[in-house]
């Protein structure tokens, strides 16, 4: 469960966001400039909201009122960037293991299979990051979240910086995702058609404030 | 090389000492510093910044001199870690190793600092979000990613420290066998007559020495781009 009711100022702009999802995939819809990233930013303790409270599967990680402010790294949350961001100095595999290591969990092989062989990353294990493709980056750094074990995945736009057909090459391992990997998802982007074949509620965002929410149909 | 006489050896093996022992002490501080400059706003970062590159553009007599008065016996901090911890910085190598190290830290820290600069900082995130507390992202990203920069600064800040010559000399002046280094040895010799054939010699090993470590810095600087870029 995500609950979020969040106020913040940046510069002229202001984003005010309240809603509350049992959704397995939530998405985060709106035209760039709309407030999506600052918003998955404050999910993940990036951003700090000015007013307001933002609760995790039953944590409270933001409540300004209370002074309570839960630094990311406590979050235990998931997070694919647009950019995949992973780390240069580590192979692919080092690249998977990072957040097992840094949350001191105990090695899972189960797991670690279930993961490489859902996302196909099998044949990349040894490799450096600087010599894999846009889309395999993302299916690496989506293993690489995963396998962190979040309790919440969010993804910003992860598909926004790959052409058409890389795209498509990567949807059908984000549907495989939301079935079969039992982690609850914020997904943003601006594309509809993305949303549409994910999301399973829409969180729609226009020039920071909400709205619309409900099911996909929210969509047309 | 046989030429070279037991005294010349002394003063090529005092140098290479006080130069790595300088280095060495110099790195954690070095790099805990290019970290602050490179990461941190905070008041009096200018003047902080100023003060670590004051030794490149002071005379270096007048640093020595600093030196002396403030870790000499009779200096406030030498004559407190004499008395306390039996530390003696005046008229020994251990001196000429902190006027080294002084001399060589503005060499030190620049290559550290822009290596750390040139990290992109949403990697540092992305491990945060990966459940890696700030001294965790600091060890297992930012100073993996740095360690060209930083053996760069490391080599750099030798070199520098093996030629240091006027700090050194005022501070601990040049007792053969305790303070004579290289640099030293070579004023003393093309004083003497008949000294130029040894002077000769000690310039040669200089020259190998400061080039070395140049090659070896550009040479560190290069694996930093390529690890940025993940090849």
């Amino acid at each position: 469960m995500l609950r979020v009711d969040i106020e913040k100022k940046l510069g002229e702009f202001s984003l005010q966001a309240s809603f509350t999802s049992e959704g397995r995939v939530i998405g985060l819809f709106g035209a760039s400039g709309a407030g999506k990233s600052s918003l998955v930013n404050m999910i993940a303790g990036l951003l700090r909201p000015d007013r307001g409270t933002i609760v995790i599967d039953g944590e409270t990680v933001d409540d300004t009122a209370a002074g309570i402010h839960v630094p990311t790294y406590r979050r235990h949350i998931g997070y694919v960037f647009q950019d995949a961001r992973l780390f240069p100095h580590l192979d692919v595999a080092q690249n998977l293991d990072y957040g097992r290591r840094m949350n001191g969990l105990a090695p899972d092989p189960a797991q670690h299979k279930r993961v490489v062989e859902l996302l196909d990353i099998g044949a990349l294990l040894d490799r450096r990051p600087g010599k894999l493709s846009g889309g395999e980056r993302q299916r690496v750094a989506l293993g690489r979240a995963l396998l962190s074990k979040p309790r919440l995945l969010l993804l910003d736009e992860p598909l926004g910086a790959l052409d058409e057909g890389r795209k498509l090459e990567i949807l059908p391992y984000l549907v495989r995702l939301r079935d079969e990997a039992n982690v609850p998802m914020v997904y943003v982007s601006h594309d509809v058609a993305e949303l549409r074949q994910l999301a399973t509620q829409i969180v729609m965002l226009k020039q920071g404030r909400v709205t619309s929410f409900g099911g996909v149909r929210v969509l047309t | 090389m046989r030429d070279i006489s037991p005294a010349e050896w002394t003063a090529i093996l005092l140098s290479l000492r006080v130069a790595v022992i300088a280095t060495l002490i110099a790195t954690p501080f070095g790099i805990a510093l290019a970290w602050l400059l490179a990461r941190r706003d905070f008041w009096g970062k200018s003047v902080l910044d100023a003060l670590v590159h004051l030794p490149l553009v002071l005379p270096p007599v007048v640093t020595g001199y600093l030196l002396l008065l403030t870790f000499g016996r009779r200096g406030l901090v030498g004559a407190f870690l004499a008395d306390h911890l039996g530390i003696v910085f005046a008229f020994r190598w251990t001196g000429a190793a902190l006027a080294c190290g002084v001399m060589s830290f503005p060499l030190l820290v620049r290559p550290m600092r822009l290596s750390i600069e040139a990290i992109d900082r949403r990697l540092e995130q992305a491990a945060e979000t990966l459940g890696a507390a700030p001294w965790k992202v600091f060890f297992t990203v930012t100073l993996p990613l740095a360690l060209p920069g930083v053996l760069a600064g490391m080599v750099l800040g030798f070199a520098k420290a093996i030629g240091e010559f006027g700090a050194t000399i005022t501070f601990v002046s040049n007792i053969p066998g305790e303070t004579q280094t290289i640099s030293s040895a070579i004023y003393s010799l093309i004083q003497t007559p008949d000294g130029d054939a040894a002077a000769g010699r000690l310039v040669i090993v200089s020259v190998v020495l400061a080039l070395g470590a140049l090659i070896a810095a550009e040479w560190f600087a290069r694996r930093a781009t390529q690890r940025l870029h993940g090849n």
